[in-house]
């Protein structure tokens, strides 16, 4: 019996068993999957809980309702993954589990910890989170008697989980404050070490002109060494100051410790693969998906999806000693809400920026890509079903992996 | 792609001036692009950084993030951001002559 075990049981992880369990023979593989808590958040939604757009029960169900019978799911931290030896130690009865094959879905996690003065005695109070349960709902306790003044938002380090979340907070703190009729007392900032909204060019005009209407201010290239959170200010390793009255942080994001511990991660814990196959450059029955892999792409559910469409195949080949064929090409595919029930969506690779044009039918849509439209929020608001239904369970998406020009205009 | 002549050689650069390949590198180079950076003169501590970048590209292929410099580099932040000013990993990415450092979307 060959086993294959699955650390996490994320999206990535939850997806990867799911696809695998329906095409590996069950008289030849044992499949495993381990993580530390029973529950499953549709973490996309945690953005929306600040404004009274979802709740709680919303974002939350048993992790265990989402992985199929005949794989194992073992409910423990993991102590150490020991490549050598292929096997991994769970915290639970000091067990080891072997494998022949390992899946690395660890994810990556918001540290607070890591910038000076931001966990201290203002935390959580005038300064906040939106990446936790915990965070994002706190803060939406805060939101609803917060009377005005200046919002900082302001991104610690990058890569961080889900790139376009604080330009969408942003605008849903916007449209919120409208609709609060408090408006004319905020005064928004958004402060990035990023050049601008975005990396890439064309989406950078749009995003940067859609948040100047709205009269967003941008700090770039603010790299905070510190907050100050008497005084309430950022604080850059260039001196430079930037006040707030409340503060809505991006923390720095890292992978899971048990990489760090196990010396399988870079200065972030993210581990090293090969960005089109996902197999670990250090060890050839290591595999890491999702935000746990050191991809040079957004860490985002969508990466997530495609990539592991794309590691399935490659897999039944990979076991059988043939070559992995099929390359993953850092697709992403994001809706942005941009408030007042509108959104956009965006859809790029490696080597492609996101381009106008309709998806994901060429010329039809329904979806305008990099353009606001009533539709893209429905689609954005719809896929919280679409999430738990279909993504998760390993259902064919009516879209492809690969990203396509097609209906893309250059 | 703009080609231009510089401490001269004859060297390829994209269109955000980071050199297209790496081997085209010289130390003369770095100076001039330096220059063009607001760097008047490159100390011993530049030349860590910068040597640092260079090694650290050759063996990953890729010019190293700000947090790997301070970690694997042993130079801490605040130092970097006082030697190279603003963005200190694009800055010293493109005076070492390599391509510019993935920014995550």
């Amino acid at each position: 019996m060959k086993k294959l075990l699955v650390l996490g049981a994320g999206t990535a992880g939850t997806m990867v068993v799911n696809k695998l369990s329906h095409v590996l023979d069950r008289d030849e593989w044992k499949i495993t999957i381990v993580d530390q808590n029973e529950t499953h958040y549709y973490q996309p939604g945690f953005l929306f809980i600040p404004f009274g757009i979802y709740g709680k029960n919303d974002v939350i169900k048993p992790k265990r309702d989402f992985i199929p019978p005949g794989v194992e799911m073992i409910v423990s931290e993991i102590e150490m993954i020991e490549p050598e030896h292929n096997r991994v130690r769970i915290a639970k009865d000091n067990r080891y589990l072997n494998y022949d094959f390992l899946v690395i879905a660890t994810g990556t996690h918001p540290r607070p910890e890591e910038t000076p003065g931001l966990t201290e005695h203002e935390w959580r109070k005038s300064i906040h989170d939106f990446y936790t349960i915990e965070g994002t709902t706190i803060l939406a306790r805060h939101l609803r008697h917060w009377p005005g003044g200046r919002m900082v938002v302001n991104i610690m380090e990058t890569p961080f989980k889900c790139p376009v979340a604080p330009l969408e907070f942003v605008f849903l703190a916007d449209w919120y404050f409208h609709t609060q009729g408090i408006r004319d007392r905020v005064d928004l900032t958004l402060v990035t070490p990023l050049p601008g909204a975005f990396t890439k060019p064309r989406a950078a005009r749009l995003l940067g002109n859609i948040l100047e209407e709205k009269n967003i201010a941008v700090i770039p290239e603010f790299f905070v060494e510190r907050v100050d959170p008497d005084q309430k200010l950022l604080v850059s390793y260039d001196e430079q100051e930037v006040p707030y009255d409340l503060l809505v942080t991006v923390p720095v994001n890292m992978g899971a410790e048990v990489i760090e511990r196990s010396g399988l991660g870079d200065e972030l814990n993210h581990v090293p693969v090969d960005k089109h196959t996902f197999l670990s450059t250090q060890f050839d029955n290591i595999f890491a998906l999702g935000d746990a892999a050191n991809l040079p792409t957004s860490k985002a559910g969508s990466v997530a999806h495609f990539a592991v469409e794309v590691f399935t195949e490659n897999f039944l080949r990979y076991i059988d000693g043939l070559e992995m064929i099929h390359a993953f090409d850092g697709h992403a595919n994001c809706y942005i809400e941009s408030g007042f029930g509108k959104g956009i969506l965006i859809d790029f690779n490696y080597d492609v920026e996101p381009l106008p044009g309709k998806y994901p039918l060429p010329g039809i849509g329904p979806f305008s890509l990099l353009q606001e439209s009533e539709l893209n929020h429905w689609g954005k608001m719809m896929f919280r079903w679409m999430y738990w239904n279909i993504l998760l369970k390993g259902k064919e998406m009516p879209i492809t992996a690969q990203m396509s020009m097609a209906g893309k205009w250059t | 792609m703009p080609v231009r002549e510089i401490a001269g050689k004859t060297v390829e650069f994209d269109g955000e001036g980071f050199m297209v390949n790496p081997d085209d590198w010289t130390p003369e180079i770095a100076e001039e692009l330096a220059k063009e950076e607001g760097i008047d003169q490159l100390t011993d501590l530049h030349w860590k950084v910068i040597e640092f970048c260079r090694s650290d590209f050759q063996t990953r292929g890729e010019p190293p993030t700000l947090r790997r410099i301070t970690k694997a580099g042993g130079v801490p932040t605040k130092e970097l951001f006082a030697l190279f000013p603003k963005g200190p990993a694009k800055k010293v990415a493109r005076i070492a002559g390599l391509g510019k450092p993935q920014g995550c979307v």
